[in-house]
């Protein structure tokens, strides 16, 4: 890499630059549209490679830094840098955007290039997010970001496309709201919006509370959390495919990262104190949800729920320190949890993705995600049929599939803190196989189930290569998670560290504080 | 030797890549040639390291390949471990595999999934290598449910049949619910000893013995108790024992030569085999070990029950195999873990032969399974015949075969450990043990002689087609045969009564019953001799008789005998309500339960009450303020008016 090349901007803004080109372009020329699309997408994913391979691993200092002055009469700075949780994240979005390019080359007729413009847009802004060390600037970003997921619901999604959105809107909107008073405060506070002056600043009990309290609004909305997930179901339901996957793929991890970015290094008092409260729900996420899942009747609707179960791992993980610390008197398991969470993450990205994916491969065909208007889609589609097999199998985490790396990781350091949070946890592997395999059984496997599913045609090429390479990357992951680890590992210490130095202005330590 | 090993492995991953991902292009001839070839080497290599410790020249290897993650400063490490245990597992699960990959091009010659079917053969036998030869928990429980899968996608093999798909799901979703107990047990170690590796945690054992864990508070229990009976969770899910069980007679609804590999030779086996490697850590909890023997017991009997009224020729072995695999458990629990692991191997073969037999019956019969419709095959079908004569015999444990020596060492073993007490349910598992004999001597000789004695009941057409299956079905039931009936001859004294395994298997002086026994024991011969000493034998005598007289010589009692026992035989048709409490109980209240979150929590709850509830309220507030704007200027000019008067009043007042 040439020094001094803002190489983040650049993946931020290209996608963005060539969404404008996209919608200058307009429909006039389908074709042109998507190969816009397409070759910015790989460009930006390539030049994401470079931050991979040049990312210090010995440092848990911010990488890859840009600042400049941005808006200099509220001292908000266009400040941007990485460290070993923003990263993969990004790479993930870097990966994931292409696919969905390819995936909706030939299914979106109506209006493709601007559908093909509002994902370009989207990739951008999410990178701002992952990328962004300045609270206005990351807010900005976080906000900027619902446009194009509203339009791509709004206006390519299903029949009931206009409540999905509004409930979209009104569920994130609220937690974002809250979520800018918080910043604001923090500015108030220290003067500035930069992340490590709101990480250095001093907070009382009471202040720590409050703004736990509105980060937690807007992530527990976002990933999403019991009871506030209700939105995510309807919102899949009516997305396209491509907003499907983008939305379960990277959206979802917006909350998990707001919560290491925001939440515990800025008020780990409040979150040590209140750890119960996000543990509990993220139990009750994997035991209730699970039994919600295992009953839907719609695909997506299924999916969407198996995601809210295992996103409860990604809180859960993320909570799990002082519970570990209170119950053995060491941090010892703490970073595990975390490299769980994080994994986690990463990995549902690819795996939902994946799944979304083979849905729509249905869809396109058969018009329906209802799961009883399929049976024996094995007989008609053998390719396709694997290849939701082995999707299924990771979703249910399967070891040696990336879906076991983060769940496994999270039960080992849950035990740490309570038996009995262990215990909850595991139970997803009961239910997680059991909602999944019997999806799997009613619609792939068994008898042709009716005439249509009979003239089913197999994957075409461009679906071959979208899903073989989701499968590539779930096994390569699963199997040798440790590239992932080692990135993380210095900003893991960093966490857990920032988690477990109290910010009150008195001596009290957060383990104390906590019991 | 690392690379030998790794051969070993990696042999029969790179055959079921090349059969499953380009089975089109190599055809059938080429899937079959290609992963005969792999697994045909991972056998000799495995022989070759086998052959080293029996002549004392290897040692065992323990290393490590590649770390898969770093943690919190924990590598957590694929690696390898051989030794004797490791070994002769490689062995069996080879020549096994092997055995069974010849036979299939006879026994699927005709299906579709010819290619799909040997790919996914030789990946279970990558994945059950991995299983034994692993050095830490992390690839043991990789290989533990990556068997699992293989296992799934072969009972659903035939994948438009209902049964099919439904016991697939079930088998998995079974060894789930012990892979969840097995995982705990897995986190319970680690968080004591911060590692994976099965030696750095044996070294830490006495410490875990040492420490309790605290389910509700002021309720402790010892932690190695705790984890021992977790991991064991986990093996009654894969080994089938009471009350997990209820997957394996399903499991049937596989092709047979599945059923010889997986659910009988190897993968059930692995629980057995997982036990045995942790000795260790179990012979720290006689809680535990009493837990297993208990278990082991209940199943050793009451699914041998199970086998005296089943008609399916198939299911009847599979209860037979239940009913061994709890033989195996009770072994473990009395500490005679040598025992345990040597009857696994002399089952593997004998049953493994048994289905094999019973598959090249149910192919010369056209695919039918029920034995009230087959009787004196042995005729058209002599070389399946002699095999499966040979293969009964060893499972009765009739003297001087292979499972005669395994079984009354076991027993013996199990007896001796009942009368020292050493662990709480003893004698109750030397009960169901020796009753178990009869038992199973009676269901494997109505099973020979249903099928090969007796009337021919089948009808006309298939008579006349009935004819020995061809020789890739013979040879590997004559190969089988082989180590049935002369295996435990030779390796009884070095496996169960010497030091042949070394330390592979650890057992404490106060649980030694073997190394008591041994004292005892002065050859095979004098083994044989001293077995007419004890019970066991006349049991399996009498069992065969009792057969031969209700089935041969008077084959209307069975029917009579069923009416009068109505009741006891509704209840082992039923198979003891297990499925019925499983569907209708757990899965239907899994899926009520499920249910009433989705309609009453999510979709009444949270978005009736809450979220469009709040919107509601919304939407009636904007109501109430719509009237407010009238549209009508003099109500506005009104409402000014009022506003200025107050605002007024008020500066006055407070002015």
């Amino acid at each position: 890499m040439l020094p001094g090349v803002p190489l983040l901007s650049f993946i931020i803004w290209l996608p963005v630059f060539a969404g404008l080109v996209c919608l200058f372009i307009g429909d006039k020329s389908p074709r042109a549209g998507r190969w816009v699309a397409m070759v910015a997408t790989l460009t930006t994913f390539a030049l994401s490679l470079p931050l991979w391979a040049d990312f210090d691993r010995s440092t848990a200092a911010m990488q890859f830094v840009e600042r400049l002055p941005w808006i200099g009469a509220i001292n908000a700075w266009y400040h941007l840098g990485i460290d070993g949780f923003s990263l993969p994240l990004i790479v993930l979005t870097t990966f994931i955007t292409p696919l969905v390019v390819v995936a909706g080359w030939r299914v979106i007729e109506d209006r493709p290039a601007q559908y093909m413009a509002a994902f370009l847009m989207l990739e951008g802004l999410m990178i701002g997010v992952f990328a962004a060390l300045d609270g206005m600037l990351f807010y900005v970003f976080w906000e900027a970001m619902l446009i194009p997921m509203f339009l791509i619901i709004g206006i390519w999604g299903g029949a009931r496309r206009v409540y999905a959105t509004i409930k979209f809107f009104l569920y994130t909107f609220l937690g974002s709201v809250l979520m800018l008073v918080a910043l604001v405060y923090l500015y108030l506070k220290t003067g500035t919006y930069d992340l490590q002056d709101f990480y250095a600043v001093q907070l009382t009990h009471t202040e720590q509370l409050c703004i736990f309290l509105a980060f937690f609004a807007a992530f527990a909305v976002k990933i999403p959390m019991v009871p506030v997930h209700t939105w995510l179901p309807d919102a899949h339901v009516e997305a396209p495919t491509g907003g499907s996957v983008i939305l379960a793929a990277i959206m979802l991890k917006l909350g998990g990262y707001g919560f290491i970015r925001f939440a515990l290094p800025i008020t780990p008092d409040a979150a040590a104190e209140l750890d119960w409260l996000v543990i509990s729900l993220s139990l009750v996420a994997v035991a209730y949800i699970g039994l919600v899942a295992l009953v839907q009747q719609d695909m997506k609707k299924l999916i969407a729920y198996s995601s809210i179960a295992h996103m409860g791992f990604v809180t859960l993980g993320l909570f799990l320190t002082w519970g570990i610390f209170r119950n053995t008197g060491s941090l010892e398991g703490a970073g595990t949890a975390i490299n769980g969470a994080m994994i986690q993450m990463v990995s549902h990205g690819l795996i939902s993705g994946a799944m979304f994916l083979c849905v729509g491969v249905m869809y396109d065909r058969l018009h329906t995600r209802e799961i009883s208007a399929y049976g024996g889609v094995i007989n008609t589609m053998p390719k396709f049929g694997a290849f939701m097999v082995l999707f299924a199998m990771a979703n249910a985490g399967l070891p040696g599939t990336s879906g076991f790396v983060g769940e496994f990781l999270v039960i080992l350091a849950s035990y740490k803190a309570n038996f009995w949070f262990a215990f909850v946890a595991a139970l997803t592997l009961i239910f997680g196989a059991a909602y999944t395999l019997w999806l799997v059984k009613r619609v792939i496997f068994g008898e042709v189930g009716n005439d249509s599913v009979g003239a089913m045609k197999d994957l075409s090429p461009r679906e071959f290569s979208v899903l073989g390479i989701l499968a590539v990357a779930v096994l390569a992951l699963g199997v040798y998670p440790k590239p992932l680890t080692d990135v993380m590992a210095p900003s893991v210490q960093l966490l857990v560290q920032q988690m477990t130095t109290t910010k009150l202005p008195t001596s009290l330590s957060p383990m104390e504080n906590a019991e | 030797m690392q690379a030998t090993y790794l051969t070993i492995i990696l042999a029969p991953l790179v055959a079921a890549a090349l059969a499953g991902l380009a089975g089109r292009l190599i055809g059938r001839i080429g899937a079959h040639t290609v992963t005969i070839l792999g697994v045909g080497l991972s056998c000799v290599l495995s022989v070759g390291v086998l052959k080293g410790f029996v002549d004392g020249t290897a040692t065992p290897f323990n290393g490590p390949l590649y770390t898969w993650l770093v943690t919190d400063g924990v590598h957590m490490q694929i690696g390898l471990l051989v030794d004797q245990l490791t070994a002769m597992m490689m062995v069996v699960v080879t020549f096994v595999s092997l055995m069974v990959h010849i036979y299939t091009i006879g026994y699927m010659h005709e299906d579709p999934g010819y290619q799909r079917f040997f790919s996914y053969i030789s990946l279970f036998t990558f994945s059950m290598l991995m299983l034994v030869m692993s050095n830490n928990f992390l690839q043991l429980f990789f290989g533990w449910e990556a068997v699992g899968l293989v296992s799934y996608l072969l009972i659903g093999f035939w994948y438009t049949r209902p049964t099919a798909i439904f016991a697939n799901m079930k088998a998995f979703l079974v060894n789930r619910v012990g892979d969840f107990g097995f995982l705990l047990g897995i986190a319970v170690l680690f968080h004591f000893t911060g590692t994976l590796d099965y030696a750095e945690v044996f070294a830490k054992a006495d410490y875990i013995a040492g420490q309790s864990v605290q389910f509700v508070s002021g309720e402790t229990w010892n932690a190695m108790t705790v984890a021992c009976i977790l991991l064991f969770v986990g093996a009654m899910g894969k080994s089938a024992q009471v009350p997990l069980h209820v997957w394996l007679p399903d499991s049937m609804e596989g092709p047979t030569p599945i059923s010889a590999l997986i659910h009988a030779a190897t993968m059930v086996t692995a629980g057995i085999f997982m036990v045995a490697r942790m000795s260790p850590l179990f012979e720290l909890s006689t809680t535990a070990l009493s837990f297993v023997i208990v278990i082991g017991a209940t199943t050793a009997l009451f699914m041998g029950f199970l086998g005296l009224v089943n008609n399916d020729i198939k299911r009847v072995v599979a209860y037979s195999t239940l009913s061994q695999l709890g033989y195996m458990t009770v072994a473990l629990g009395a500490s005679a873990y040598a025992a345990g692991v040597f009857h696994l191997m002399t089952h593997a073969f004998f049953k493994a032969l048994l289905f094999l037999a019973a598959g090249s019956v149910i192919m010369a019969m056209h695919h039918e399974q029920d034995m009230r419709n087959m009787g004196g095959l042995r005729k058209y079908l002599p070389i399946t015949y002699w095999t499966c004569l040979l293969g009964s015999l060893a499972l009765i444990g009739f003297p001087g075969f292979s499972g005669f020596f395994s079984k009354d060492a076991l027993i013996e073993a199990v007896h001796l450990a009942a009368e020292k007490g050493q662990v709480a349910g003893a004698g109750y598992a030397y009960f169901c043990v020796l009753a178990g004999v009869f038992i199973t001597a009676l269901y494997s000789f109505r099973l020979v002689f249903m099928t090969f004695h007796g009337q021919e009941r089948m009808d006309e057409h298939t008579r006349e087609h009935l004819h020995e299956s061809p020789w890739v079905v013979t040879v590997p039931l004559v190969l089988l045969a082989i180590p049935s009936v002369v295996i435990g001859w030779f390796t009884v004294g070095p496996m169960v009564f010497g030091h042949w395994f070394g330390g592979s298997l650890h057992v404490a002086e106060a649980h030694d019953v073997l190394g008591e026994l041994s004292g005892e024991f002065h050859g095979p011969g004098s083994f044989v001799v001293h077995a007419f000493s004890g019970p066991a034998v006349y049991l399996a005598l009498a069992g065969v008789a009792t057969a031969w007289f209700l089935f041969l010589k008077r084959p209307d009692l069975p029917a009579a005998l069923r009416v009068k026992l109505s009741g006891l035989v509704r209840v082992l048709e039923n198979k003891y309500y297990f499925d019925w409490f499983n569907e209708h109980v757990l899965a239907a209240g899994a899926k009520a339960i499920g249910r009433i979150f989705w309609k009453g929590g999510d979709e009444m709850l949270i978005d009736g009450a809450l979220v469009n509830g709040s919107a509601r309220t919304v939407g009636w507030l904007s109501g109430v303020a719509r009237h407010l704007q009238s549209g009508l200027v003099s109500h506005y000019a009104f409402a000014m008016i009022i506003g200025l008067s107050a605002l007024v009043a008020y500066t006055l007042l407070h002015g």
